[in-house]
C-alpha cells in the first residue's frame, strides 16, 4: 500500500513519465519517495523545454533577425539584430534633406552591391550622384534608377520588394499612409528585401507598420540617430545613438 | 509509320467563340445558307437541351428557343484555327498536315522516343488542346487515313498495328468511312452496310461498282497503297485576329481574347523554336478605326504568362475610345531565343530568373524609359560627370566582368575620344594634388544648380575650384564649398565665378 503510493507520487512529479515511461520501470523497486532524479529526466525536460512551443521568459535567445549590418558599430550595438533587417520595412525620418540621412545606409548598400545584390532607388528626390556612390564603394552595376510619379511609386516599390531580385530598395514618400505601408512590409517580407523608406519628420506620430522607425536630426556634434520603433530588443542604454559625422 | 488524327467535330462553333466563359452557357449557334434559309449548323450544349439541331431552320430554332444567340459560320476564322493548331502539332512531329477542314494529321511514329511512348504522347496531346478549349477526337492508326477515319467513329481508338487494324475498320459504317456522298449512296442501295462488306468483293468488282477513287481511299486505308500528304509548313510570322460579334467597351473583357491570342502565340513560338521582342495589338473599332498598342520587350521571349502580363498591362494603360470590335496580335520580328544561361549551383539564381521579369513588368506601366542604371563619366564637371545608362538584363556575373566606368579621380580615367585627351592631360599636369580635393561628393546632386536659400552657418570646406570644358563650348569655372546651413544641412555650394548671385546649390551631402 505504502510502496504504490510512493511509486504514484515519484510518477506524478516526474515529467519524465508523461513523456516516455519505460514500461521496465514500473518493475523497478520503489524508490525511497522522491529523492534523487536519474540523469537522463534533465535530458528528457530539456528536450521538451527545446519544444519550439514552449517559450520562456529570460533565459530565451534574441530571436534571430536576418540583418545586414549598418557599418556603424555604435549603431548596430543598438539596433535588434545588430543592423537594417532583412525582409521588412525600416523608416527614416528626416526633417530636411542633407543631414546625413543616406550616407547612413551607404556602407549597407555598398556591401550588398559588392555582394552582387541589387539596390534599386524608386523615384529619388534628386539624383544619387555616381561619383559619390562609387566613391562609398558602392558597384554602380547593381544600381537601378526609376523614375516613377506619384501615382505609380508605391506600386514600383512594391514590386521591387515582392520580387526578391532586389537586395535593398530606397523609396521617398512624402505622402503615404498605413495601409501602402502595410503592402510595402508585406512585399518586403515575401521578397526578403530591405526595404527603406524616407519619410517627413511630421510622420513621427503616425502609426506605422514599419519593423523599424529611426529619426535622423542633426545635434551639435553631429548627426544624431534615434530608435523610435523596433522589433526585438533594443541593445543597452538605447534611444539616442550618436553618430560620428 | 503511325498516325495520329486530331478531328475537331466542333470547329465551326469554337473558332467563333471568343473564349469568353458567359457564352458556355448562353445558347449559342452557328448558322449558314442563303439569307431565305438560314439553318443551324451547330449548336453548343445549352441550345440542344432546348432542341437545336443541326440542319434545322432558323425560324424554327429561334421557336425552340427564343434566347438563342446566333453567329455565321466564318470559314476564314476555321482555316485559321485549324492552321494554329497545325503549328502547335508541329510541336509533337515534322510531319504535320491539315486533312479536309476540321482535322489534322501527324506522324508520331518518329516521335515516340521524344515523348516516352504513344500512351504518353497521347496522352500530352489530349491535355494541350483540352487548354485551348476545342472539342476534339483523337485516334491514332498505321496509316493517316485509317486514323483519319477512326477519329470519326469515337474518341480514343488507337491502333498502332496492321493486324487488328483491318478488322477494326471493317466495322466502320459506311456513311462515316470517309467515301464520296455518291458512293455512299450506290453503295447503301446495294444493301452494304460497313466496310468489312467492301473488303470481302474482289477488287475488280469493287472498282466497276464504286470507281478507282474510292478504291484507292480504301487501299489506302489498310496502307496496301502509299498514302501522299500535304505537308504543313509553319509561318515565319505570327498574325491572329478575333472578331467579336458586339463592341467589346471593358478593359477585362479584352483580357479574355488577349489571353487567348497569347497564348496561341506563345505555342507559334515554341512550335518555331523562336522568340519574340516586339508585337503589335490592334484594337479594331467600328469603321476601319484601329488603336495599335506596341508592345516591346528587352530580350526575345515566350512563355506564355509574362507575355500576357506585358500586353495586358500595356492594353490596360491605353483608354478605350470605342468599342472594340476585334483584337489582332501581329508579330514580324521573330528573333532566335537565347535562354537564359544559368548556373546549376548559382546561389542566387532566383535573382537571375526574376530580374528580367520585373523589369519588363516595371517597364509595362512606367514607360520604357523609366529604369536607368547610373554610370560614372569621366569629367570634373559635376554634372557630366555621370550619366543614365540602359538598363542590362544580363546577369550579374557578365556585367561585373565587363569594365566599368570609375569616376574622374585625379585623371586616373583617361577619356577615349582624341579631342578630350588633351585638357584632361592638361589639368593632371597642372594640379598635383587633385586626390585630395576631389574626396568629397555630394549624395545628391541637383538636376539644375538652383539659388540655396536659408542662412549659413559655417563653410566646412573649400574652395574647390572646377575648371573645365573649354573644348565642347560648356565651359565651366565654379568654385565649390562644402557649407552648412541654420538647419544643419550639409549643401554642396558655388559661387559663380562671373556673376554675383551668391551660393548657389548643386548638391546635398545627404
Amino acid at each position: 500500500m505504502f510502496t504504490s503510493t510512493a511509486e504514484a507520487a515519484a510518477s506524478v512529479a516526474d515529467p519524465s513519465d508523461f513523456i516516455q515511461a519505460p514500461p521496465i520501470a514500473k518493475r523497478t523497486p520503489a524508490p525511497p519517495l522522491i529523492a534523487t532524479r536519474p540523469p537522463r529526466n534533465d535530458e528528457a525536460l530539456a528536450e521538451v523545454l527545446r519544444h519550439p512551443g514552449i517559450w520562456r521568459r529570460g533565459a530565451a535567445a534574441r530571436p534571430k533577425i536576418d540583418v545586414e549590418p549598418t557599418g556603424n558599430a555604435s549603431l548596430d550595438a543598438r539596433l535588434p539584430g545588430g543592423g537594417w533587417p532583412r525582409g521588412a520595412l525600416s523608416e527614416i525620418l528626416i526633417e530636411n534633406d542633407g543631414i546625413g540621412e543616406c550616407s547612413l545606409l551607404l556602407p549597407a548598400l555598398a556591401a550588398l552591391t559588392q555582394a552582387g545584390r541589387r539596390v534599386v532607388f524608386v523615384a529619388p528626390p534628386y539624383i544619387p550622384y555616381p561619383p559619390a556612390l562609387a566613391d562609398a564603394g558602392i558597384d554602380l552595376a547593381h544600381v537601378v534608377h526609376i523614375d516613377a510619379a506619384d501615382a505609380d511609386k508605391h506600386w514600383t516599390a512594391e514590386q521591387c520588394l515582392r520580387a526578391g531580385c532586389c537586395g535593398a530598395v530606397l523609396s521617398w514618400m512624402p505622402r503615404t499612409d498605413y495601409r501602402q505601408l502595410r503592402r510595402l512590409q508585406l512585399a518586403a517580407e515575401t521578397g526578403a528585401a530591405i526595404g527603406f523608406v524616407f519619410r517627413p519628420l511630421g510622420a513621427a506620430r503616425e502609426t506605422s507598420p514599419a519593423a523599424l522607425r529611426v529619426q535622423v536630426s542633426m545635434a551639435e556634434s553631429g548627426p544624431r540617430v534615434e530608435i523610435l520603433k523596433c522589433r526585438g530588443r533594443v541593445g543597452e542604454n538605447s534611444l539616442a545613438a550618436l553618430l560620428s559625422a | 509509320m503511325l498516325w495520329a488524327c486530331l478531328r475537331f467535330p466542333r470547329l465551326a462553333l469554337d473558332a467563333i467563340r471568343i473564349g469568353e466563359p458567359a457564352d458556355r452557357e448562353k445558347p449559342f449557334a452557328v448558322i449558314d445558307g442563303p439569307a431565305q434559309r438560314r439553318h443551324i449548323v451547330l449548336a453548343n450544349a445549352e441550345a440542344r437541351r432546348s432542341g437545336v439541331r443541326a440542319g434545322l431552320a432558323l425560324t424554327a430554332a429561334h421557336a425552340l428557343c427564343p434566347e438563342l444567340s446566333i453567329a455565321s459560320r466564318d470559314p476564314a476564322a476555321e482555316r485559321q484555327s485549324l492552321a494554329s493548331l497545325a503549328a502547335w502539332a508541329y510541336r509533337f512531329s515534322a510531319d504535320v498536315s491539315i486533312a479536309g477542314v476540321d482535322a489534322i494529321l501527324l506522324e508520331v511514329g518518329a516521335s515516340l522516343t521524344l515523348f516516352g511512348g504513344l500512351a504518353s504522347l497521347l496522352r500530352r496531346l489530349r491535355y494541350e488542346v483540352a487548354a485551348f478549349g476545342f472539342d476534339y477526337s483523337l485516334a491514332a492508326a498505321a496509316t493517316a487515313t485509317a486514323a483519319h477515319v477512326l477519329s470519326a467513329q469515337a474518341d480514343g481508338i488507337a491502333i498502332p498495328h496492321a493486324g487488328p487494324l483491318a478488322s477494326a475498320l471493317g466495322a466502320v459504317p459506311l456513311a462515316t468511312s470517309g467515301l464520296d456522298a455518291e458512293a455512299i449512296a450506290a453503295l447503301r442501295g446495294m444493301g452494304f452496310r460497313n466496310l468489312r462488306d467492301l473488303f470481302r468483293l474482289p477488287r475488280a468488282e469493287l472498282a466497276r461498282r464504286i470507281g478507282p477513287d474510292a478504291l484507292d481511299h480504301l487501299d489506302r486505308m489498310r496502307g496496301l497503297v502509299a498514302e501522299t500528304l500535304k505537308r504543313y509548313r509553319p509561318a515565319d510570322r505570327f498574325e491572329r485576329k478575333l472578331e467579336f460579334s458586339f463592341g467589346i467597351e471593358s478593359q477585362g473583357a479584352l483580357g479574355f481574347a488577349l489571353q487567348r491570342l497569347v497564348r496561341e502565340l506563345a505555342t507559334f513560338l515554341v512550335a518555331r523554336d523562336g522568340g519574340v521582342q516586339r508585337f503589335t495589338l490592334v484594337l479594331g473599332h467600328e469603321r476601319g478605326a484601329s488603336t495599335r498598342i506596341d508592345v516591346g520587350l528587352l530580350a526575345p521571349q515566350r512563355d506564355a504568362i509574362a507575355l500576357f502580363d506585358l500586353a495586358r498591362t500595356r492594353l490596360e494603360r491605353v483608354e478605350l475610345v470605342a468599342p472594340v470590335h476585334a483584337l489582332t496580335l501581329v508579330a514580324n520580328d521573330l528573333p532566335p531565343l537565347c535562354p537564359l544561361h544559368v548556373d546549376l549551383f548559382d546561389t542566387s539564381r532566383r535573382e537571375a530568373l526574376d530580374w528580367p521579369a520585373l523589369i519588363e513588368r516595371l517597364r509595362a506601366r512606367l514607360g520604357d524609359e523609366a529604369l536607368h542604371e547610373l554610370r560614372c563619366v569621366a569629367d570634373h564637371r559635376p554634372s557630366r560627370a555621370w550619366r543614365f545608362a540602359e538598363v542590362d538584363v544580363e546577369s550579374n556575373r557578365a556585367k561585373t566582368q565587363s569594365p566599368s566606368v570609375v569616376p574622374a579621380k585625379a585623371g586616373t580615367q583617361r577619356l577615349a575620344s582624341d579631342n578630350a585627351k588633351a585638357p584632361d592631360s592638361r589639368l593632371r599636369g597642372n594640379d598635383g594634388n587633385m586626390a585630395s580635393a576631389f574626396r568629397k561628393r555630394p549624395f545628391w546632386l541637383l538636376p539644375k544648380p538652383c539659388v540655396l536659400r536659408g542662412e549659413l552657418a559655417k563653410i566646412l570646406a573649400g574652395p574647390e575650384r572646377i575648371e573645365s570644358g573649354w573644348w565642347d563650348e560648356h565651359d565651366k569655372r565654379r568654385d565649390y564649398y562644402i557649407v552648412e546651413t541654420r538647419l544643419g544641412q550639409r549643401a554642396w555650394a558655388f559661387v559663380p565665378a562671373e556673376s554675383d548671385t551668391g551660393w548657389t546649390l548643386h548638391g546635398w551631402f545627404a
